[in-house]
């Protein structure tokens, strides 16, 4: 199997490794770094678990592969946790029990936090539309859709 | 933001001083989880860890004539490649039968496919390599000729006397039937002004845990003992069949649950590539570790539903009905799964069907057999969503024939408030149920009259909405009657320790499990509030048959229920042992003292007296200062099973409106509500969530989620693309509402909560359906799911 030797920046750290050309960025992610926050549901880019931000925009880390992220800037669940960034939705989360089994809640939060940063949660129906590519079998949505609300509003949709 | 408030409190035994009963305390395990520092088992790695990947059967039905694995031997990373045949050595087989099931019949299953794979998906060779894609790699390599059997795949014809016997053995495909009459059922129908009679299909569907099934064995030889880290419901159960089909004792095998990605009943079962893994590590003395990828997860999760139910009501002009009758069919694959039995959610149709009713006269058949599909078993709300949709839009179908309203038909029949205890005509019992007040709740909740006048003012623009109700009932809080008194080693009863740490903080240990559902959250609640200690002092610890007591887990809405009351009581009984330290200390009678906000106080005054890290230390540390002969004991265990009836059975009501394109088919659901009543509420924030939760999985059921199979017995959507879950987008607000009979087989006088959302949801939608389409004459839509082209073909329009 081919290798290829990448260089990146993931959550603030210099990553140099050789990958395996077929890898994709969240077995990348999970398997060489440790990073286990991103999870993987469907394996083809429906779901929204292994949802993870390259450059600064959300991708799906299972439809990319590790190869494809040379010289980016990869940051992960665990990075924006630690650099304080959605801690305003990770706190509207947790008082609106706003996740059950917590599988789908990395990827439910950065996906919410492109919206809050884009400005356009304008209402229910925004959030709901914007937040239906991450599915979620617990909640049924509705407390999903409450705490992303509720930072909203706090924030006037800018956090 | 809708912080779900605090129920109203009302005095009782539950109300000490700073009582954490009722109040919405949130989880102690969320920020792990939304920082990604969960542990779930697909994130675990061991030493010398091998991967697992299985070849699996292409065919629905075929015997599997060779399997020549030199290739793949040699392919990189490739550890060992186990045929069924091999690893049948190390695993014995089982058959999912249960004693009180009569006549339930199933064949042996082994763990992989000895010479025949009888459903498309079941594993046949097994291959261990360094890494998952290596195993999957050598899989490619291996050379495996079949020789393709005929494929049962029609539940309707699988009993035909030419039709094809999956296990000779048996005589025929028939798994399990259940005759049931009750009261005087013909005289009934005659005595009824109109019957309505019609068939109701409910398609298959399956968990789609988000998280797929995973699981690491670790066999020690040294220890002779096997660990296994597993996301399941059930880690006792589990480590009886490990043990059991390894030839092992108990205590030689531990099982850890650490955070699982979903479950709604899919991870309470022993399935046949688990198992493998198990033997697997045994044969290679080291962990082996599988997570089923998600085509894996569609064709060998346990599937759901399927049922056919031919059904009539018969009912008087003044909206009397004066009887049910049903016939259940429902296909379950080639085996009964293991240990619980395929045979279960049909027979809980036939118990829950007519349920909510005072009508007595009621007639039953329900038959399970066997196919050539992916086997079946018991899914979040186990035959409640059939019973309630058969039950519900029978009883919509009649009041549209008497022209009476819904609200009106069900006021009529709903056994009375007052009318407990009691029995249904199918034998279950009911302690204390609120049908009725359920009703007048959601009739108030959703402004009925006014969605009624909205309803008929929109008709007139040709806009079409409808509203649908479903009243249920809901099996919580099994007792032994569920499977201990059928032979299966799942254990009805749970029990909790709580021990009090050197600094006053309290341990729990419970046999109960987490599932994301906040079981940890409630046992801490019960615990801080039996003991008297801040929640923040309350360390929860659940998932480990080395470190809990012996208990069955999370399933069947048990958790809060029986597991919350033997914490309860151990919490109780701790109180009572460091009251007796602390009198000790203090020398005062310990009948004067309380602990209260982790104080040691009067209990008259409430004056502090000593602090429980001071009563800690003197025990721990200084016992030598206590009095000759006197000896603390800082750990209680309390067990708990429900013992006056055999299931606490709770109620409610749902009700949907929506509104449906007639130009391209879609439902477009508008709004939701339930009233439910699952006894005293613990967390009222956690008990809406899972209404919530099981309300969309009801929907997903009713509108979206089928397994679609060809007529080769072939899955043809075995993908996230192609098999639809509902999305944010199209889910509605839901609005929960409660009313409160505490079951007084507890202190605590919880039921459970977390399958009512499932039960009624698929009901009330198609109600709702065939609401807003009564007015264009269209047949009542009866098969699940609604798709856009069925409501498309009833309107005629394609």
């Amino acid at each position: 199997m081919s290798t290829i030797d990448i260089s990146l920046i993931v959550n603030g750290e210099n990553v140099q490794q050789t990958v395996e050309a077929r890898k994709t960025l969240v077995d990348f992610l999970r398997e060489d770094l440790g990073l286990t926050g991103s999870h993987v549901g469907c394996e083809h880019g429906v779901c929204g678990a292994c949802t993870v931000r390259v450059d600064g925009e959300i991708v799906r880390g299972c439809l990319v592969l590790a190869v494809q992220c040379e010289d980016t800037i990869v940051e992960t669940i665990e990075g924006v946790s630690d650099t304080g960034e959605i801690a305003a939705l990770q706190d509207a989360f947790q008082r609106r029990n706003a996740l059950q089994c917590g599988y789908c809640t990395p990827g439910i939060l950065l996906t919410a936090q492109e919206l809050l940063k884009s400005g356009s949660a304008k209402n229910r129906e925004t959030i709901r539309q914007y937040m239906s590519g991450n599915y979620c079998r617990c909640t049924g949505y509705q407390a999903i859709i409450d705490a992303v609300e509720a930072v909203a509003q706090m924030h006037g949709s800018k956090p | 933001m809708k912080i779900v408030a605090d129920l109203p409190s009302s005095l009782s035994v539950l109300d000490r001083p700073n009582s954490y009963i009722g109040r919405s305390v949130a989880r102690p395990n969320l920020a792990r989880l939304m920082q990604g520092r969960g542990q779930y088992v697909s994130d675990m790695t061991l030493p010398r860890m091998g991967h697992v990947a299985f070849a699996r059967s292409p065919h629905a039905h075929a015997k599997i004539k060779t399997i020549e694995i030199s290739s793949a031997k040699k392919m990189p990373g490739v550890i060992a490649v186990v045929p069924g045949a091999e690893l049948a050595k190390v695993m014995t087989p089982w058959v999912g039968v249960l004693t009180h099931l009569k006549g339930i019949k199933s064949a042996p299953q082994h763990a992989i496919a000895v010479d025949r794979a009888c459903w498309q998906g079941e594993a046949v060779c097994a291959i261990v390599a360094k890494t998952r894609a290596q195993a999957e790699d050598a899989i490619e390599s291996l050379e495996i000729e079949y020789e393709e059997l005929p494929a049962v795949v029609d539940a309707e014809t699988a009993l035909d006397p030419k039709t094809f016997v999956i296990h000779p053995e048996l005589g025929d495909n028939l798994t399990f039937e259940r005759k049931h009459e009750a009261g005087g059922v013909d005289k009934a129908f005659q005595e009824a002004d109109e019957t309505v009679e019609t068939t109701f299909i409910f398609g298959r569907h399956t968990g789609v845990c988000l998280e797929a099934r995973a699981i690491v064995a670790d066999w020690n030889a040294g220890d002779e003992r096997l660990t296994v880290y597993q996301g399941t419901q059930a880690p006792h159960m589990m480590q009886n069949l490990f043990a059991k089909h390894l030839s092992l004792a108990e205590h030689q095998v531990r099982v850890v649950t650490k955070d699982v990605g979903g479950s709604f009943g899919i991870k309470v079962h022993a399935y046949a590539d688990e198992m493998a893994v198990a033997a697997l590590s045994k044969l290679l003395k080291r962990p082996v570790k599988f997570v089923a990828d998600r085509l894996e997860s569609f064709i060998t999760d346990i599937h759901a539903r399927d049922h056919r139910v031919k059904a009539k009501i018969g009912v008087k002009k003044d909206g009397t009905i004066t009887a049910f009758e049903i016939d259940d069919l429902t296909g379950i694959g080639p085996y009964s799964v293991y240990p619980r039995t395929s045979g279960i959610e049909a027979n809980q149709v036939v118990n829950l069907t007519g349920g909510p009713y005072k009508c007595s006269n009621y007639r039953a058949l329900a038959r399970v057999v066997f196919q050539n599909k992916n086997v079946m078993c018991q899914y979040r709300a186990v035959g409640h969503p059939i019973a309630t949709a058969v039950t519900e839009g029978l009883v919509d179908l009649a009041a549209a024939k008497i022209s009476m309203d819904p609200v009106e038909i069900r006021r009529k029949n709903l056994i009375p408030d007052d009318g407990y205890p009691c029995s249904a005509p199918s034998g279950i019992k009911f302690e204390k149920l609120s049908h009725h007040a359920s009703l007048d709740k959601i009739v108030r909740m959703m402004s009925y009259e006014k969605l009624r006048a909205e309803q008929s003012e929109l008709r007139k623009k040709k806009v079409y909405r409808g509203i649908g109700f479903a009243s249920f009932i809901e099996v919580t809080n099994p007792s032994a009657a569920f499977y201990g008194v059928g032979g299966a080693k799942i254990s009805a009863q749970d029990g909790a320790t709580v021990r009090l740490d050197a600094q006053g903080a309290v341990i729990v240990q419970s046999g109960v499990t987490e599932q994301g559902q906040g079981a940890e959250a409630v046992l801490a609640q019960v615990v801080a509030s039996a003991f008297g200690v801040p929640i923040e002092r309350i360390r929860v610890i659940t998932g480990d048959t080395d470190n809990t007591p012996y208990g069955g887990g999370t399933w069947a809405s048990r958790a809060a229920g029986i597991g919350g009351e033997a914490a309860w009581q151990a919490g109780k009984a701790l109180r009572e042992n460091v009251l007796a330290v602390a009198g000790s200390i203090l020398q005062a009678d310990r009948r004067t003292l309380d602990i209260r906000d982790g104080l040691v106080v009067d209990a008259d005054t409430g004056r502090e007296r000593i602090g429980l890290d001071e009563v800690a230390r003197i025990a721990y540390f200084r016992p030598d200062t206590l009095p000759p002969g006197f000896q603390a004991e800082l750990v209680a265990t309390r067990h708990y099973v429900p013992r006056a009836w055999p299931f606490a059975f709770t109620n409610g009501i749902q009700a949907s409106y929506l509104e449906i394109d007639t130009d391209t088919g879609f439902v477009k659901l508008l709004r939701h509500w339930c009233v439910e009543d699952c006894g005293t509420v613990i967390n009222p924030q956690l008990v809406d969530e899972q209404i919530r939760g099981g309300i969309v999985q009801g929907l997903g059921g009713a509108l979206f989620e089928h397994c679609v199979y060809d007529d080769r017995g072939q899955l043809t959507n075995g993908n996230m693309a192609d098999y639809l879950v509902p999305m944010a987008g199209e889910m509605p607000d839901m609005e929960i509402g409660h009313v409160v009979s505490p079951t007084a087989d507890s202190e605590l006088g919880a039921k459970g909560a977390g399958e009512a959302g499932t039960a009624g949801a698929p009901a009330a939608v198609m109600n709702a359906i065939n609401d807003a389409l009564r007015p264009l004459g269209v047949k009542a839509l009866t098969e699940m799911p609604f798709t856009p082209e069925r409501v498309l073909k009833a309107l005629g329009h394609v």
